[in-house]
């Protein structure tokens, strides 16, 4: 396996809606990658797209519509999908395509347009559900995620507000961050806890945002990146796996699919203690108490734990295990797949110490993203190192 | 080193992208053009749900078990995904069960926001195996009394207002022990 180094990365606005297409978007955020790295379209030998559900966009296997936007016209081209795992998949695969050898500089564009469906994106949700079993009882989505709240609330003996206390932290990290949909530098767990309940447990500002937008990640080969960078990140280690779709069959305290993919990543990575080896994580939160999920599949800490650690202050950004640096999908949006620009290119960023107002202080070697997808099921990691 | 890092810009640098908002598309101020699908499914069950929709159109649940890692599944498959084998013995299980975790929606399905909550959760069933269960309404409660841990009674259509659906099973509500 050769080694793979980023040199490069980009994004655009997350807003709720964007006026440019998907195609606009994917130019916007891969011209962005392109100037970090300094180099040309014609410079890259391979384009993996990233893009989640196509009921979204409503346009049907819109990797196609969107090859000229990723800059894949006319080169080998592939779009990977996995729900809500994408924005971590699509950097996955990009790896592989380097990895493998058979392309030396290969550039991951993920994009998303849920502003297109209308009046709301939760329409095309419902198309997620088993046709047989579950949709006749005319389910909404975040129905799901509300069980499972629920379920590791009371397993566990989580208070709510410390659930909203991620909410908080993330919302307030993404002050420093350009591209930005939901900001807020006053935002308080009172508020969190005295917004509109949606599905109770979950509440207005439990959830992100859905969102435009999108994100680009350029690799290069060992044997060339001396071209481009005196200074590089390495990809360390990549993992994935999935759960059986029969959600009703398994105990939702604990998602024992990230573990999975956390595992084969660490092995490639040669971590063997996480919470010690690993500077600091991205995982994924559409919503607030699916980080403190994640942080326990990612083994960062003990089943339970996260929302003590968050509580102590532990996973601030000036804290000893800081989560979610970028502001996350809490703050920065939730345009699905191009989450890819807080899970990997924040990490990337976050390492080559061009972070900015975002940047952890120390010195952060190795950074995690993660993201999730499917019905409760699905798990992608990644581990940047520098 | 750190100070090295302080000149360095800061990334994203920019931040693409044009902002557009409902009142832009309602007033006509940005260009956009319309379209609505129309498609429609009709799905054929298979042999594992097909039974388990006709027995929920006789009042009753079925599960099937995998005699290779013993599980009482349901709802019921032709396959055990784990063994990756064929199940066996169908398995009559009762129409009671346990609470694994539930939500109160405020929400309908295309998340337009209603006043009563719709009470929904996971019901494990009595008779499968532990977890082993599906998603289903709950009814005859008060929102406050629904709680993890607690045992549910089916609360059925009369049977001939069943057409071999889960919605067969009007909801589950609260179950004493000793009640029929
Ligand atoms: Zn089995």
């Amino acid at each position: 396996m050769k080694d793979v180094a980023v040199i490069g990365a980009g994004m655009t606005l997350f807003r709720r809606r964007l006026k440019e297409t998907g195609k606009e978007l994917s130019f916007l955020a891969a011209k962005m990658a392109l100037e970090e790295a300094g180099i040309q379209k014609s410079d890259l030998d391979m384009v993996v797209m990233g893009s989640a559900p196509d009921a979204f966009d409503g346009i049907h296997m819109k990797g196609e519509n969107l090859i000229d936007g990723a800059a894949a016209a006319g080169k080998p081209y592939v779009r990977v999908f996995n729900g809500g795992g994408t924005g971590v998949f699509a950097p996955i695969a990009g790896w592989w395509h380097v990895a493998s050898g058979v392309a030396d500089i290969v550039m991951v564009v993920c994009e998303e347009k849920m502003g297109s469906c209308y009046p709301h994106p939760q329409t095309a949700f419902r198309h997620i559900w088993d046709p047989i079993i579950d949709r006749p009882l005319n389910p909404n989505l975040i129905w799901l995620f509300a069980m499972e709240m629920n379920r590791y609330m009371t397993v566990y003996n989580i208070k709510k507000e410390d659930i909203a206390r991620v909410a908080v932290k993330n919302k307030r990290n993404a002050v420093g961050h350009p591209c930005a949909q939901l900001a807020d530098p006053n935002i308080t767990i009172d508020d969190v806890l005295n917004s509109e309940v949606m599905a109770w447990p979950v509440q207005r500002l439990d959830v992100s945002p859905p969102s435009d937008g999108a994100s680009a990640l350029i690799y290069c080969s060992k044997d060339k990146v001396h071209q481009f960078t005196d200074d590089p990140i390495w990809v360390d280690g990549v993992g994935w796996g999935i759960d059986s779709t029969m959600w009703t069959n398994r105990d939702l305290c604990f998602p024992r699919y990230v573990a999975t993919a956390a595992k084969m990543a660490y092995k490639m990575a040669g971590i063997t203690n996480p919470p010690k080896d690993i500077d600091f994580a991205e995982p994924y939160d559409p919503f607030d108490y699916k980080e403190l999920h994640h942080m326990e599949g990612l083994l960062l800490c003990k089943k339970g734990e996260a929302p003590i650690l968050t509580r102590e202050g532990v996973t601030q950004r000036d804290g000893d295990l800081p989560i979610c640096p970028s502001g996350g999908l809490l703050g920065v949006g939730n345009p699905i797949a191009a989450t890819m620009g807080q899970k990997v290119c924040e990490v990337y960023w976050q390492l080559a110490g061009k972070a900015g107002k975002r940047q952890i202080p120390g010195d952060p070697r190795v950074g995690v993203g993660q993201a999730w997808g499917d019905i409760m099921q699905m798990a992608t990691v990644i581990v940047l190192r520098r | 080193m750190t100070e090295k890092k302080e000149q360095k810009e800061s990334y994203p640098k920019y931040a693409p992208g044009t902002h557009v908002h409902d009142k832009d598309i309602y007033e006509r101020k940005i260009t956009y053009t319309w379209w609505e699908p129309e498609v429609q499914y009709s799905w054929s069950l298979g042999p594992a749900m097909s039974r388990f929709l006709q027995e929920l159109k006789a009042g009753k649940i079925i599960g099937i078990k995998c005699n290779r890692c013993r599980r009482v599944i349901v709802p019921p498959r032709m396959f055990c995904e784990y063994c990756y084998g064929p199940t066996s013995d169908w398995v009559y299980l009762k129409d009671t069960g346990t609470v694994e975790t539930f939500s109160l929606s405020y929400l309908d399905a295309d998340a337009r926001r209603i006043e009563e909550p719709i009470l929904i959760g996971v019901i494990s069933i009595d008779g499968a195996s532990p977890k082993h269960g599906f998603m289903h309404y709950f009814g005859e409660m008060k929102p406050e009394e629904l709680k993890i841990g607690m045992k549910v009674k089916a609360v059925w259509k009369p049977e001939n207002e069943r057409e071999g659906s889960i919605t067969d099973i009007k909801y589950f509500k609260p179950f004493r022990g000793g009640e029929e």
